[in-house]
C-alpha cells in the first residue's frame, strides 16, 4: 500500500501541471458560486451559451460517442475482434458524461434545481428530451463499466446480473446515444433566423449524429495510441487500424452530405464571401474531414501508427472547431456583440478534461481495464473466427 | 378573459419616456440611466425606447403567440396564459438559458451577478390586466402610441388606421404574422427595416422546427429498437452456427 502511495505522490512534470490546473479550477469554481456567473464568465444577455455549453457539453458528449459506437460494433453487428478495446472506450464514454453532467452543474444559474427535469415535464423541448437521454445513458454507461470493478472485488452474483443483460443495455445505450448525439443539433434548429446560414440546416441533428460517430471513432485511436505509450498495454494494432476505414467510409458520407446540403439550400456562394465565418467553416471542413479522409484513405499512413493517431487528431480537430463555430461563431454577427472566454472559463474547461484524463488514469492503473478482458468480457460465449476454425482444423 | 395585445403607433411615440418610468415603478425596479433614451434592456429594465433616425421605438418582450421560450423550456418555467402575457416561474427554472439563445427577439434577460439568477422580462402587467387595468405602460403614455386591448380589436384598429392614411403608414402590421404572430403589434410611417425591426423573420411559429425533429423520436426509438435486436439476433446466429460446426469437428477428432 505504502508503495501505492509513493508512486502516486511522486512528482512529474505533468503532475504537476495537473495539480496546478485542479487548483485554479477549484478557486475558480469557488468564485463561481460567490459570486455568480458575472464573477468569471463573459456571458452577458446577447451571449448566453459560451465556451462551458460549446466545449465540455457539445464537444465532451460528442467525444463520448466512441462508447456506443464500439457496442454496436462488437454485441450487434458481433464482430468481436474488437473486445479488447471495449473496455477503455466504455470507460471514456462513462468519465466523459460524468464530466458533462459536473460542467452542468457549474454552467446552470441554479443547479441545485437540475433534478426538476425528472417532475416537470415539457416534452415538446429539445432540452428536456437532451436531459432525459443523458441521464439515463450515464446510468446505462455505468451499468456496462460497472463488471471492471464488480471483478476487481468479485462480486459474482451482481455480475451475472450485468452479464445476463449486456444486450438489452447495448441496444438501449445506442437508442439513447442516437438520440440525444442528433438532438444537440437539433437544439439549434430554433434559430434558423439568427445563426449564419454556412451552418443552420435542418439537416443539424444528422450532421451531429455523424460526426460524432466520426469523433468517437477518433478517439478510440486517440487513446488507444496514447495508452499504449503511457501503458505500455501491447494493443493489437491491426485492429484500431481498421477502425481508421470506418472513419473515412463515415467522414466521407458526412462531408458530401454537408455539401450537398449547401448546394440544395442554393448556399454554395457563400463558401467564396470574404468573412470571418467562410474561413472557420472551411478550416472546419478541411481539417475535420478532407485532410484525414485523404490521409486515411492511404494504406501507407493507415498502416502507421503515427500517421494513423495524427490522422485521428485532425479528425478530432475539426471536430472541436464545428462545434465551436456552430455554438459560437454562427451565432456572433446576429447577436452584435463578440464573445470571447474568459481565463476563468478556459480553467474550468482545462479543469474538467484534466480530471478526466487523471481518473483515466487511475482506472487504467487499479482496475481489469486493460488486463484479462479476453476472458472476462460480458458475453455469454466466445466467438469463433473463420480463421481460427481453420487453423484449429489444420492442427493434428 | 380574451386574449390581448398591445398596438404601437410609432408615428405617435414622441420618446416622452413615460412607458419606461412606469414600467420602473410598476415593477418596483431600481433606476439604471437618467436617459430612458439611453437606457438598454437589462435584469432591471423590462421596457426601452429606442431612437432611431428621427422616430422612437418601444423594445420589451413580445408575448409571441406560440411563444419560442415555452416551447424550448426543459422544465415549463414559461407559460402562455390567456390573456396572451408569457409568464416565468423561477421556482421552476433551472438557468439553463435556452429561451434566451432561443428567442427570436433577443429580450429576455439575465441576473448574472446573482447566485440565484432569474431570467427577466416585461409580463404584461398580468395582475393589473386581469384585474381589469392597462398595463402600466399604456395607462401612461400622454400621446397613444401605446394602445392596449383585445387583440382582435387592436388588429382592427391598425388595418384601420392604415387603410384611412394610406400615406402616413407603411402598409404593415409587424407582429400580426412574424413567428406565428405576437401580441405587441407596431404600425409605422416608414418601413421596418429601416427602424432596425428583424425584418427577416419568417412567418412559421419557431416551435414548430424543433417538434418536427421530436415528432420522430418514437417512430425512430421503436423501429430503431426492433432492428437493432434483428441485427444481433442474425449475427449473433451466424456465430452460433460456426461454434457449433467447430465443435462437431472437434468431438469428431477426438474420437477418431
Amino acid at each position: 500500500m505504502n508503495r501505492v502511495i509513493e508512486r502516486l505522490l511522486k512528482p512529474t512534470f505533468w503532475k504537476v501541471v495537473a495539480t496546478v490546473i485542479f487548483i485554479l479550477g477549484i478557486y475558480t469554481i469557488y468564485i463561481r458560486f460567490t459570486g455568480g456567473l458575472a464573477a468569471v464568465t463573459n456571458l452577458n444577455d446577447h451571449f448566453p451559451w459560451g465556451l462551458w455549453i460549446g466545449f465540455d457539453i457539445l464537444c465532451g458528449v460528442g467525444m463520448a460517442a466512441g462508447g456506443f459506437t464500439l457496442c454496436a460494433i462488437v454485441y450487434i453487428f458481433n464482430i468481436k475482434k474488437f473486445k479488447p478495446i471495449i473496455r477503455p472506450t466504455i470507460l471514456t464514454a462513462f468519465l466523459g458524461y460524468l464530466l458533462v453532467i459536473l460542467a452542468l452543474l457549474i454552467d446552470l444559474g441554479r443547479p441545485w434545481a437540475i433534478w426538476h427535469a425528472i417532475i416537470m415535464w415539457n416534452p415538446r423541448s429539445v432540452m428536456f428530451e437532451v436531459a432525459w437521454c443523458v441521464m439515463l445513458y450515464t446510468t446505462v454507461l455505468f451499468l456496462e463499466f460497472s463488471p471492471v470493478i464488480l471483478e476487481k472485488f468479485n462480486v459474482e452474483k451482481i455480475l451475472k446480473v450485468i452479464k445476463a443483460i449486456t444486450i438489452p443495455l447495448v441496444v438501449i445505450g445506442i437508442l439513447l446515444s442516437t438520440l440525444h448525439q442528433s438532438s444537440l443539433g437539433a437544439l439549434y434548429l430554433i434559430v434558423p433566423t439568427k445563426m449564419h446560414p454556412l451552418w443552420y440546416s435542418t439537416n443539424l441533428p444528422w450532421f451531429f449524429y455523424l460526426s460524432a460517430i466520426g469523433v468517437g471513432c477518433a478517439m478510440i485511436i486517440f487513446e488507444s495510441y496514447l495508452s499504449a505509450k503511457a501503458f505500455k498495454k501491447n494493443l493489437e494494432f491491426e485492429l484500431v487500424s481498421d477502425i481508421g476505414r470506418w472513419i473515412v467510409v463515415v467522414m466521407s458520407a458526412y462531408l458530401t452530405w454537408r455539401f450537398m446540403d449547401l448546394l440544395l439550400n442554393d448556399k454554395l456562394n457563400l463558401l467564396f464571401v470574404n468573412s470571418v465565418e467562410t474561413y472557420l467553416f472551411w478550416l472546419e471542413i478541411l481539417i475535420g474531414a478532407i485532410i484525414p479522409i485523404v490521409l486515411l484513405s492511404q494504406n501507407k499512413i493507415r498502416l502507421n501508427r503515427l500517421g494513423l493517431f495524427i490522422s485521428a487528431c485532425f479528425v478530432i480537430g475539426g471536430f472541436l472547431l464545428n462545434r465551436l463555430n456552430v455554438s459560437v461563431t454562427s451565432l456572433q454577427a446576429t447577436a452584435g456583440v463578440s464573445y470571447f472566454p474568459s481565463v476563468y472559463e478556459i480553467i474550468v474547461t482545462l479543469f474538467l478534461v484534466t480530471i478526466g484524463v487523471v481518473i483515466f488514469n487511475l482506472a487504467v492503473q487499479y482496475l481489469p481495464v486493460y488486463e484479462k478482458t479476453k476472458e472476462t468480457i460480458p458475453v455469454e460465449f466466445e466467438i469463433v473466427t473463420d480463421e481460427e476454425l481453420r487453423t484449429e482444423t489444420i492442427k493434428p | 378573459m380574451s386574449k390581448k395585445a398591445f398596438l404601437i403607433d410609432i408615428s405617435e411615440c414622441v420618446g416622452c419616456g413615460a412607458c419606461y418610468e412606469a414600467c420602473k415603478e410598476q415593477n418596483n425596479l431600481p433606476k439604471t440611466s437618467d436617459d430612458p433614451l439611453r437606457d438598454t434592456l437589462s435584469d432591471k429594465t423590462y421596457t426601452i425606447v429606442e431612437q432611431r433616425g428621427d422616430y422612437y421605438v418601444r423594445v420589451m418582450c413580445k408575448h409571441c403567440e406560440e411563444p419560442t421560450c415555452v416551447s424550448v423550456c426543459p422544465v415549463g418555467a414559461f407559460t402562455k396564459t390567456d390573456i396572451g402575457a408569457v409568464l416565468y416561474d423561477e421556482s421552476k427554472c433551472l438557468g439553463c438559458r435556452y429561451c434566451m439563445q432561443a428567442c427570436p427577439f433577443q429580450i429576455p434577460r439575465y441576473e448574472w451577478g446573482s447566485l440565484t439568477p432569474r431570467v427577466q422580462k416585461c409580463i404584461m402587467c398580468y395582475d393589473r390586466v386581469r384585474e381589469g387595468n392597462l398595463p402600466a405602460c399604456a395607462e401612461a403614455c400622454p400621446t397613444g402610441a401605446t394602445m392596449f386591448g383585445d387583440r382582435d380589436e387592436m388588429i382592427k384598429l391598425a388595418k384601420q388606421k392604415l387603410a384611412e392614411n394610406p400615406d402616413k403608414y407603411y402598409q404593415h402590421i409587424y407582429g400580426l404574422e412574424e413567428v406565428g404572430g405576437t401580441s405587441v403589434l407596431y404600425i409605422s410611417p416608414v418601413p421596418f427595416e429601416q427602424l432596425g425591426f428583424n425584418t427577416k423573420l419568417i412567418k412559421t411559429a419557431l416551435p414548430n422546427f424543433t417538434h418536427e425533429a421530436l415528432s420522430k423520436i418514437p417512430t425512430l426509438v421503436t423501429v430503431g429498437g426492433v432492428l437493432l435486436t434483428g441485427f444481433y439476433w442474425l449475427t449473433n446466429r451466424k456465430n452460433e452456427i460456426a461454434r457449433e460446426k467447430f465443435e462437431e469437428r472437434k468431438n469428431k477428432r477426438g474420437e477418431e
